[in-house]
């Protein structure tokens, strides 16, 4: 009970902490002091107060992407396990429920894209419909994978703790590969897409919610942090499926590897520069094709 | 079991009630309201009577069966249900009931003096046939139901049959149907040389498999797989499902697909041990065509066609469950045939609920918006919220997304593929099978992104649209009971697993009796034993809980703070206008112009501009052909066509040579045999 508590107050209050640690470690390699850490806090309480200009002819399918983009990927960190700590929810096949709330999610958020009748929110909602078609796979054989590996059909399960890393190491060094590139992909980070940009022609996610303000920028702010907080954990417990003797210590570990996720994504967004457009494809494919052969060198 | 079983009788009488539901409408007045009202009355009677005739076999097990002596050669017509039978009944009664009342609306009488009553009479004929279909265990009254199924579904998608296009796939669905006809003949009859009759029944541990059995299967796979619309075979498919009328095309799509998939469920269970490669082969062409349907459902511009495809993506997910119960049959694993044809029987059903919804709601669009081009559409969910909301949620429900109906069915198809690859004896093709799913989920998730986001949202991208109005509410009624099924039929999934649990045990039944020792040792385990749908129902609830309670927090923020209406943002341009917004060939274009490889991609039929002085230029992405029809059967059809051109002469137009014909060809059979037995003696 007092995990599920634990479990509930990480994920619905450290969110937004991880993209002030990105935007310091990014401040940190240019030589800028950077935001505050808890600048992601100040700016929800500010949106949450504001009024709001909806787009002419919105329906409220323009509001159901922002609710959405907040439920879904609550409900989906409830099924996944937060470092050494089971998930509170836990069922054969929880992976595919896990997989599809994102989906949902991103379903809204497309179409409240299209619903504000902007060509640029249109064509970033096209992006993003695309590129995570290609994304998908590479989730997916990694489940596969890690499925055959722990002999597990539900998140907790495969994402406990087990002698993978030793007997099965080339898989999930090629699965984390894959699945840190879908990280970076699904929230949208550079060399994807870049958070900071300022260029419609060249966003996927911030063009897609443009239009949205106060509230509901709030709540995609939100969500989307949520998304990154989750991702990252699902990450992170791929790299380090220890536990702890000391449960404390389990979500100090937790806690500070989530931050250290955190400080990854804000290197790479500050040593490498935002990929052609063009180019995105073939890197998700590739991202593909290792967790593909992480797959394939379990099937013996 | 005997031939005066109330539930025999019950169903029979079913049948022949939406059978004649047609026939009173050929002889009352001409464009009144009287032969309509009352043949749509006569599919729900007896609808209803078919459903709880169903209901009871599939819940409480009433099976029967009943031999009726006939004139025809092949011994006497049997007609029996077990529930694998009554769980297809299921949509065969529920969908053409509320497609009747939806046509009062659809296609009135007085509208269409000339073919509404000959839609009403395919329209009940072929209703009633895919019935038979359903209970035919004699191969020659298969063959018969099949052929009049086949026909009533011609006739009643030609109805509009002024139109070219529309006869066009019309020709083309009758000579693909005719083909997959031909192979169930050559396969009807290798089953009679191997069982020795007519009769589609199994001996005590199934039909043994030998060399004649896999040409059985290949001919089950092409007949019925054709039927189904399965990638390659499907290429009949969005022409005939895209022009019919569109509670035509939701029989079509939501319904007569799964007789066809039924029909191969039929033949396979037959025999005791399917060999490991018929199992393989299914898990490949049902991931193959759920990958196929859901690429080219991205790359259409017409609602109904892409809504045809995307039954292709359905029906691959349901055949890869086929496959992996085969597989698990195969192996000696009952969880991955429990899993595998548990999905795959959840899968018919909730298909047949949003399938019919999206056909029903788009023939709304095509009702109050006078087209079904996407890109003539737009802001339709203004106009028309309640088929717009009942629209959205049936795209959630083809999209699986939790907790409506399409997801409880898939999670269970891809817990059998997990399971077939995590466990002992795995397979990597269910492996592969997992991830290809996955894929073709997400570019579903396009494609109807683009389908509700074109059509529904932004601004009306055209005057017809712009005056789009909600349909009366003989239409409307249909479309929202489908909606109220979609939204509840995934979470009411614990309570329907025992009837599809029944389903999977009358499917084994042949091969494996009840009560014999390989049925004890290796029992079929439940649904529910495998997969907790209770939970994950419990699970779907929370989530619709956190998305009020999110949209409660956001409306009750937003009616406090000061909400103003304005412009869209398109890089600081003032005056945006309904053109300027994304199309749907844009949309779309990501998926099929750039990640499909160019030979899969739809073809476009492209009229360039020609001379100094051109007079116009057009790209057709309404009418994008499907590939495997333009660029493979169209070539071949062609130049056989010029090679049997003198062939041409024998058909002659007149009746009396065509009997001649026949006659010919009978005296030649009779000298033949007669020969045979000359010269051969036994």
């Amino acid at each position: 009970m007092i995990d599920t508590l634990v479990h509930l107050a990480l994920v619905l209050a450290l969110p937004p902490l991880l993209t002030g640690v990105i935007a310091k470690t990014k401040a940190a390699f240019a030589g800028r002091n950077g935001p505050p850490l808890l600048q992601g806090y100040w700016d929800l309480a500010k949106l949450l107060r504001k009024g709001s200009v909806l787009p002419a002819g919105s329906t409220w399918v323009f509001l159901a992407g922002p609710v959405a983009g907040v439920a879904a990927p609550l409900l989906a960190s409830l099924l996944l396990p937060f470092g050494g700590h089971e998930a509170p929810l836990s069922f054969a096949g929880d992976m595919i429920l896990f997989a599809y709330l994102f989906a949902l999610a991103r379903f809204f958020t497309a179409s409240a894209a299209l619903d504000t009748g902007s060509a640029f929110e249109g064509m970033g909602a096209a992006r993003e419909v695309a590129f995570s078609a290609l994304a998908e796979p590479a989730l997916f054989f990694g489940f596969v994978a890690l499925a055959r590996i722990s002999g597990s059909l539900s998140l907790s399960g495969m994402l406990g703790s087990g002698p993978g890393w030793v007997t099965a190491g080339a898989p999930l060094v090629l699965v984390a590969a894959s699945w840190a590139v879908v990280l970076l992909a699904e929230n949208c980070r550079i060399p994807f897409d870049d958070p900071n940009t300022h260029l419609e022609l060249t966003m996927i996610h911030e063009v897609m919610v443009l239009d949205h303000g106060g509230p509901a920028l709030g709540l995609v702010l939100y969500g989307a942090s949520v998304k990154l907080f989750v991702l990252s954990a699902l990450f992170l417990r791929v790299v380090f499926p220890f536990n702890a003797t000391d449960p404390n210590l389990d979500w100090l570990a937790f806690v500070a590897g989530i931050l250290l996720v955190a400080i990854g994504i804000g290197v790479v967004e500050s040593v490498m520069a935002r990929l052609k457009l063009v180019k995105v494809p073939q890197l998700l494919v590739g991202a593909c094709l290792l967790s593909a052969f992480g797959m394939l060198l379990l099937a013996r | 079991m005997e031939a005066a079983s109330p539930g025999g009788v019950l169903l029979l009488g079913a049948i022949a009630l939406v059978a004649l539901s047609g026939l009173p409408g050929l002889i009352a007045r001409k464009g009144g309201s009287g032969g309509e009202r009352l043949s749509a009355l006569l599919v729900g009677a007896g609808a209803l009577l078919g459903l709880v005739a169903s209901a009871r076999v599939l819940f409480l097990g009433r099976s029967f069966r009943v031999e009726l002596p006939s004139p025809l050669p092949g011994g006497p017509l049997l007609l029996a249900a077990d529930p694998l039978s009554a769980l297809f009944l299921v949509p065969v009664f529920l969908v053409p009931a509320l497609g009747a009342v939806y046509g009062l609306g659809y296609w009135p009488e007085a509208e269409h003096r000339r073919d509404a009553r000959k839609l009403r009479f395919f329209y009940g004929l072929l209703a009633a046939s895919m019935a038979v279909v359903l209970l035919a265990r004699s191969g020659v009254l298969f063959l018969v139901a099949w052929e009049v199924m086949a026909l009533a579904a011609f006739f009643a998608a030609t109805t509009e049959d002024r139109q070219p296009e529309v006869r066009e796939a019309g020709w083309i669905y009758l000579v693909a149907t005719h083909a997959g006809t031909l192979g169930l003949f050559g396969m009807t009859a290798l089953l009679a040389r191997t069982t020795g009759g007519f009769a589609w029944e199994a001996p005590e541990g199934g039909l043994a498999v030998t060399a004649s059995s896999s040409v059985v299967f290949l001919l089950a796979v092409v007949g019925f797989g054709g039927k189904a619309g399965l990638f390659p075979f499907h290429f009949w498919l969005p022409g005939a499902h895209g022009g019919a009328p569109s509670h035509v095309s939701a029989v079509m799509s939501g319904v007569m697909l799964k007789v066809g998939l039924y029909g191969l469920l039929r033949v396979v269970s037959l025999y005791g041990a399917p060999p490991a490669w018929w199992g393989g082969l299914l898990l490949l062409l049902g991931a193959g065509s759920a990958l196929f349907g859901a690429a080219l459902a991205a790359g259409q511009g017409d609602v109904k066609r892409l809504l045809a495809y995307s039954s292709v993506e359905n029906v691959g997910i349901v055949t890869t469950g086929i496959g992996l119960a085969l597989l698990g049959r195969s192996a000696g694993r009952p969880e991955w045939v429990a899993l595998g044809l548990g999905g795959a029987l959840l899968h018919v059903l909730y298909h047949s609920l949003f399938k019919p919804l999206l056909f029903l709601g788009a023939g709304a669009v095509i009702h109050g918006a006078g087209t079904r081009e996407m890109d003539r559409l737009g802001g339709l969910l203004r106009r028309m919220p309640r088929t717009g909301a009942a629209f959205a949620a049936g795209c959630a429900a083809a999209l699986a997304f939790p907790p409506l109906a399409g997801f409880f069915s898939e999670l269970v198809v891809y817990l059998g593929l997990f399971r077939a690859f995590a466990g002992p004896d795995s397979s990597l093709l269910a492996a592969f099978a997992a991830p290809a799913l996955a894929v073709a989920g997400a570019v579903a998730l396009a494609a109807f992104t683009k389908l509700f986001g074109v059509a529904f949202l932004g601004s009306p991208r055209s005057d017809e649209a712009s005056h789009a109005h909600e349909p009366g509410r003989a239409m409307l009624v249909p479309i929202l009971a489908l909606a109220l099924l979609v939204a509840v039929a995934g979470l009411l999934s614990p309570l329907l697993a025992p009837g599809v649990d029944a389903a999977i045990r009358a499917w084994v039944a042949p091969a494996v009796p009840p009560g014999s020792v390989e049925a004890l040792l290796h029992p079929v385990p439940p649904l529910a034993s495998l997969v907790p749908l209770g939970t994950i129902a419990l699970l779907g609830a929370a989530l619709l809980g956190l998305l009020a309670l999110f949209a409660g927090l956001l409306a009750l923020r937003l009616r406090r703070a000061s909400v103003a209406r304005g412009a869209t943002w398109d890089c600081g341009y003032a005056r945006p206008t309904a053109r300027m917004q994304y199309t749907g060939s844009s949309f779309g274009d990501w998926i099929s112009g750039r990640l499909t490889p160019a030979a899969a991609a739809p073809v476009l039929e492209v009229r360039r501009p020609e001379g100094s002085f051109p007079r116009s230029a057009a790209v057709s992405a309404p009418r994008a052909r499907d590939p495997l029809l333009r660029r493979l059967l169209e070539p071949f059809a062609s130049r056989w066509a010029r090679r049997f051109h003198d062939l041409h002469a024998l058909q002659e137009g007149r009746l009396t040579i065509y009997l001649v014909y026949v006659l010919g060809t009978l005296v030649a059979l009779l000298a033949w045999s007669a020969l045979r037995g000359w010269v051969l003696p036994r």
